[in-house]
């Protein structure tokens, strides 16, 4: 716990199953990956990993079955929670996984909360590799990043419309083409 | 080669390409714009290993600018398997790096146990070893062969696709199917390593070093392999850190890291086994980190089948009736047994509400498994960390004053699989 303490902007730390998460306030989320790269050595950005809690803990969410309240084992098909999910803090998370390549090899996870509609600080400029990573956070969560060199669509065309990974977004949902809708 | 200032460079000495790292755009007080010729090579190319698609300039033979596009196998793999239970999901990865099928069905299974907290017999750790060591063999031929047939070597494709069916036959052993078995389980492996296989992976090894000396053989007196892929293709080790290179890639330029020996998985720090480094970081380096690690491979797929053997009528599934399905011999007796194989083959098992980060050495580098779970049947989210997406970053760095012949051996090199990259 104490081995983060000098990191700046960090609002919470949590340490669960061996693995260390530094929630970081999104507006100073450059400086803490700044610092982290040159006094901690994180000199590697193994992945930016976006999640989308629209609708945690609540039922009828695609990606979830079951009944909010528990899980009626008297009732076919309801397999739900056996208790509620803690509540999130805001809507998406965006989680940074850093690697020290080098001596004392250790992973963190740098993790920020946003909202929908809110953007972060892009990293390009502390690692390379968050180029297209915030490139595929864009396009499939739909969260933009300020001063990112070439925010564009990677793996979506261009002319998509929506953001396929966030919850909201049907399994499924491409238009058939020369059906009765069109 | 493109011209920036210095102060919009990331650090001093780099080539990584500014403001963006992963377009090499240009520089038109070097060349004049009317003799730059755009070439669009893909996504449908023979020699672009997949859907890759490049858009490259062209200043007479030089390459002076680049685009690498990805997207084209782009299938929504994770956002499928938030639909599925954890049970149902475990088929999915495979097809996502289709060449690594098991290395990356092994990093999901991994971080499904983690979050389980659920642990694994010593023989199914030897299995999967063994299993993820063959696939890297598999891998690396694929690698080998295409790579040398891109640069005329058309013979050597035959002789690395010959080995890889003998790969393969193993794997149809054990799982049952010859590509993506899902073999390994949330837990163990579905079946136990069948009777005769360790003679079968034996005899395959003996053959195996005798062929990649072969390879080595026919490629290393090869003038034309020699000329065209020494001193081409350059990648610092700064930049291959900075853009987040793994696997051969980041050994090729000589910066000495495995995970397998960092950072230990499974059983890996109870194997013996070099990691080959190489200094250059150009085509050749790569080449010979990929070849040197086949022969590594075959170091501890032997040490795995010693233990497979020594383990021999052990188990080899976890004990834990909530999220293993039960054996089937049990399902004509045990009213419990039937209840249990109903309950996971139907809703699948339930994990612990959490958030975890896995990352193996796949063939190609770090692949990492980004999970969250609500507690329930289903994954909340899966990502997964594409080493092919890594490599393919620096497409632009590594090119750079490139003559358009060396454009294909160059990409080849970052050893793409576009199912891997697009997911």
């Amino acid at each position: 716990m104490t081995l983060y303490a000098d990191v700046p902007g960090v609002v919470e730390t949590r340490e669960v199953l061996g693995e260390t998460t530094l929630v970081v306030d999104p507006a100073r989320l450059v400086e803490t990956c700044t610092y982290l790269r040159d006094e901690h050595g994180f000199n590697f950005l193994s992945d930016i990993a976006p999640t989308d809690y629209f609708g945690w803990g609540e039922p009828g969410v695609a990606g979830y079955i079951g009944t909010a309240s528990g899980r009626d084992l008297n009732a076919p098909g309801s397999q739900g929670l056996a208790q509620v999910p803690p509540p999130k803090p805001k809507r998406f998370s965006v989680s940074y996984q850093l690697l020290r390549v080098g001596e004392d090899p250790t992973r963190l996870r740098v993790q920020v909360w946003l909202d929908d509609g809110e953007s972060i600080a892009s990293v390009v400029r502390v690692w390379p590799a968050a180029d297209w990573l915030e490139r595929e956070t864009w396009d499939m969560m739909g969260i933009p990043f300020d001063s990112h060199p070439n925010l564009v669509r990677l793996l979506m065309p261009e002319d998509w419309e929506g953001h396929p990974l966030r919850k909201d977004y049907p399994l499924g949902g491409e238009p058939v083409r020369f059906s009765d809708e069109d | 080669m493109t011209r920036v200032l210095p102060s919009t460079r990331i650090y001093e000495g780099t080539r990584i390409p500014s403001p963006i790292p992963t377009i090499l755009e240009v520089d038109a007080e070097e060349h004049r714009l009317e003799d730059v010729l755009t070439v669009n090579f893909g996504p449908n190319h023979p020699s672009t290993h997949g859907v890759l698609r490049l858009v490259v300039d062209l200043d007479g033979e030089t390459v002076v600018g680049i685009r690498a596009i990805i997207g084209y196998l782009h299938t929504g793999f994770e956002k499928n398997m938030e639909a599925k239970s954890w049970w149902k999901s475990v088929p999915y990865p495979a097809r996502v790096d289709y060449v690594a099928f098991q290395a990356n069905e092994l990093v999901y299974v991994l971080a499904i146990e983690k979050l389980l907290e659920i642990g694994v017999p010593g023989r199914a750790t030897w299995a999967r070893m063994a299993l993820a060591e063959l696939i890297r063999i598999h891998s690396h031929l694929i690698w080998l062969g295409t790579s040398a047939l891109e640069l005329g070597a058309i013979s050597l494709l035959w002789y690395t696709f010959d080995d890889r069916d003998e790969i393969l036959d193993l794997v149809e052993m054990a799982g049952g199917t010859r590509m993506h078995t899902r073999y390994f389980q949330v837990g163990g492996l579905a079946e136990d390593i069948p009777p005769g296989f360790t003679a079968e992976a034996r005899t395959f090894c003996d053959a195996m070093l005798k062929s990649v000396d072969d390879y080595e053989g026919i490629l290393d007196r090869n003038a034309i392999w020699l000329e065209r892929t020494r001193g081409v293709g350059l990648l610092s080790a700064d930049d291959a850190l900075a853009l987040a290179q793994s696997g051969p890639m980041l050994r090729a330029s000589g910066v000495n890291w495995d995970l397998r020996k960092n950072m230990p998985y499974l059983a890996y720090d109870e194997v013996e086994f070099d990691v080959p480094v190489y200094p250059n970081g150009d085509v050749y380096d790569r080449y010979k980190v990929h070849v040197d690690e086949m022969r590594e491979s075959v170091r501890i797929v032997r040490q795995c089948l010693d233990r497979l053997d020594e383990t021999s009528g052990e188990p080899w599934i976890a004990d834990d009736r909530k999220v293993v399905l039960p054996p089937r011999h049990e399902l004509h007796t045990s009213m419990e047994s039937l209840i249990h194989h109903f309950k996971i083959v139907t809703e699948g098992f339930t994990v612990p509400e959490g958030e975890v980060y896995l990352a193996i050495e796949s063939p190609r580098g770090e692949a990492g498994c980004y999970l969250v779970s609500d507690g329930g049947a289903r994954p909340w989210r899966v990502h997964f960390r594409a080493p092919s997406l890594a490599a393919l970053q620096a497409t632009a760095t590594v090119v750079q004053g490139c003559l358009i012949a060396d454009l294909i051996a160059v990409a080849g090199s970052l050893d793409p699989v576009m199912g891997d990259a697009d997911r």
